[in-house]
């Protein structure tokens, strides 16, 4: 009996200590799968985008597996070259015609989502699910073929809707109609994600305060500046700082749109600059330079969306 | 709040002569307005929904009403001959039974090593928790083009290149971030004290996880791995980059490759093709989407 006794007495008070050690190595030995993953696929090919910024590394370099180092050639290069400028002004611009017109006519369908039926609310719901889970390389064919100058649906509507004369307009003509044509794809892809989720934000406006505004007499502006503005602002943020990540890099839609054959310097956009300058011309040191270049504007960009993320992690 | 009042102090009250006169008018103008949304709303569905309409019409529309130069929205003569003819073109089951195999290992790697990061973010507070945040949410961030060159110069490196492995291993790197902040989201939201009255009950943590928390987080488990498997079998660029040859590329690369130039493209079998590639997806995106769509907002909106 007492020994029993002593012994649990014994037990109870070692436990503890080996269980507090053993407790606070489980966290660490659960996420350790993904370190190990995380380092060994992506953390040595970013030590190797560094060190190969810095080198020369060409097809011979590659299959001989040594570069040689040049210091910081490949950086002057690309920082002297006219084109990494223009490159760089037309994907800020691009990006911010995008993100404004995706967050704008997202937000706009959004407040439609408020106003109308129930059926036709589940309709465009169901329409704009649709939409998003459309793969880009489809969307991309099937934008290639609505906008061919040859029979085109597009001309064909413009044409019948008395908007001009489209018949065997080539939307590819000019860099800026090339451009214009990826923005629409894009912004059609991605509006739905900013539709939906500023409206779940919508439904968070406490409709006490909208009635009470608007019975002391407060216009639907008056309401959007003062009431349902301040309740959406974290989501607008959030949605902005995603989108122009996401446009800032995008690759798939401006390379396959506008073809692996016509995409040149006139028309390229930062993440298919990237990929041509590094991967096609396989002059893999400066495609690094540039790519770490582009990491580093994506990084700073990112700083305000990830800081928000883990503080939001914390406090929930 | 303080917006409100203000908006208070400055409007006067509202008149209330007639009251009932009054009520019926603003009924009907609320239904007039109600009436005019839903046209504006129809308008939108309309134009959103129509690329995918347009793609589904032609995939059955025989060659001849393609071709025409006023263009019919319905085919009169549906045809199944472009699915047959996309069905039919050089390596299109390949890439088919490629696409399978590496979606199959990337869900299967992903959601297990996801899952235990994700039960320690949630259940844990450690010391460098939030340091494995801003990592995870960081490569998350990392645009794709970007990572192409080293990713390739590594993978060659090891004639991982031209191997469904090393895509395997691409999209794994770049879907655990996703995975463990989804899933932790999931744990998250189930209550603690089912686990603890499981733990009072006589169960060990081990069997409080697997009775308690496993069923409960099973859904969040689909809906992720759901999600995981969408984006890898739509991802392009790595899959481009790294499958070199034609028979061991993937669905949406070997897509990619079949347009030819304007006046020789088979638009029928384009959108055939494109159709067969968009459905498995479009399909498990309606299952999941309303569990998913929130992650990436986790905490601005709740779901």
């Amino acid at each position: 009996m007492t020994v029993a006794a002593e012994a649990i007495a014994h037990r109870s008070r070692r436990r503890p200590r080996l269980k507090r050690i053993a407790h606070a190595s489980v966290p660490y030995l659960l996420i350790l799968p993904v370190i190990v993953v995380i380092t060994a696929i992506l953390g040595y090919p970013l030590y190797k985008l560094v060190t190969l910024s810095f080198q020369q590394y060409g097809l011979a370099e590659l299959i001989q597996k040594k570069g040689v180092w040049i210091g910081f050639d490949n950086f002057s290069s690309v920082l002297h070259d006219e084109v990494f400028w223009r490159v760089l002004l037309r994907t800020v611009i691009f990006t911010a015609a995008n993100v404004g017109l995706t967050i704008g006519l997202g937000t706009l369908i959004a407040f439609l989502l408020v106003r109308v039926s129930t059926w036709v609310r589940i309709l465009l719901t169901a329409g704009l699910v649709l939409v998003w889970s459309m793969p880009a390389v489809v969307a991309v064919q099937v934008w290639v073929w609505m906008t061919n100058f040859e029979n085109g649906i597009l001309n064909y509507v413009l044409t019948e809707l008395h908007v001009g004369d489209y018949t065997g307009h080539d939307w590819y003509g000019s860099t800026f109609s090339k451009l214009g044509m990826v923005t629409l794809l894009i912004v059609w892809g991605a509006i739905p994600f900013v539709a939906i989720t500023v409206y779940a934000g919508l439904a968070q406006v406490p409709r006490e305060l909208v009635e009470a505004a608007e019975i002391d007499g407060a216009g639907p502006g008056r309401v959007f500046r003062d009431v349902t503005f301040p309740v959406l602002k974290p989501i607008f943020l959030i949605l902005t700082s995603l989108s122009i990540i996401w446009d800032f890099g995008v690759f798939t839609q401006p390379y396959l749109l506008i073809g692996s054959s016509a995409v040149d310097t006139s028309n390229y956009l930062m993440g298919v600059y990237v990929f041509i300058e590094g991967y096609s011309h396989s002059d893999f040191g400066r495609g690094a330079a540039i790519s770490l270049l582009m990491l580093l504007i994506v990084a700073v960009l990112s700083i305000f969306y990830v800081r928000r993320m883990v503080k939001m992690g914390e406090a929930q | 709040m303080s917006a409100v009042s203000e908006v208070a102090a400055g409007a006067p009250p509202v008149a209330r002569a007639t009251p009932r006169a009054a009520s019926i008018r603003r009924a009907r103008r609320r239904r007039l307005r109600r009436a005019v949304w839903n046209v504006v709303g129809l308008g939108v569905f309309l134009v959103l929904v129509f690329p995918v309409f347009w793609m589904i019409s032609t995939a059955f529309k025989p060659d001849t009403e393609i071709h025409s130069s006023s263009p019919t929205w319905f085919s009169i003569h549906p045809t199944l001959q472009h699915f047959r003819d996309a069905m039919a073109r050089p390596y299109f089951w390949e890439v088919v039974k490629n696409s399978l195999i590496v979606v199959g290992a990337v869900v299967a790697l992903s959601m297990v090593v996801a899952f235990l990061a994700a039960v320690a973010l949630a259940k844990y507070r450690f010391t460098g928790n939030k340091l494995f945040v801003v990592l995870v949410i960081g490569i998350l961030m990392l645009p794709q083009a970007g990572l192409v060159i080293p990713l390739y110069v590594v993978l060659a490196k090891y004639h991982l290149t031209n191997h469904l492995m090393g895509l395997v291993l691409t999209h794994l790197v770049i879907l655990l971030p996703f995975a463990v902040w989804t899933l932790r989201g999931f744990i998250m939201g189930i209550p603690k004290e089912l686990e603890e009255a499981a733990m009072v009950d006589g169960s060990s943590r081990l069997g409080a996880f697997t009775r308690i928390l496993l069923p409960l987080v099973a859904p969040g488990l689909v809906a992720t791995s759901v999600f995981v498997f969408i984006t890898s079998w739509n991802e392009y660029i790595f899959a481009n980059v790294i499958l070199t040859d034609q028979a061991n590329q993937t669905l949406t690369v070997w897509l990619s490759y079949f347009y030819g130039t304007s006046r020789a493209t088979d638009w029928g079998g384009l959108m055939a093709a494109s159709t067969l590639t968009a459905i498995p997806v479009v399909i498990f995106f309606l299952l999941v989407q309303r569990k998913i769509a929130f992650g990436l907002t986790a905490g601005a909106v709740k779901a």
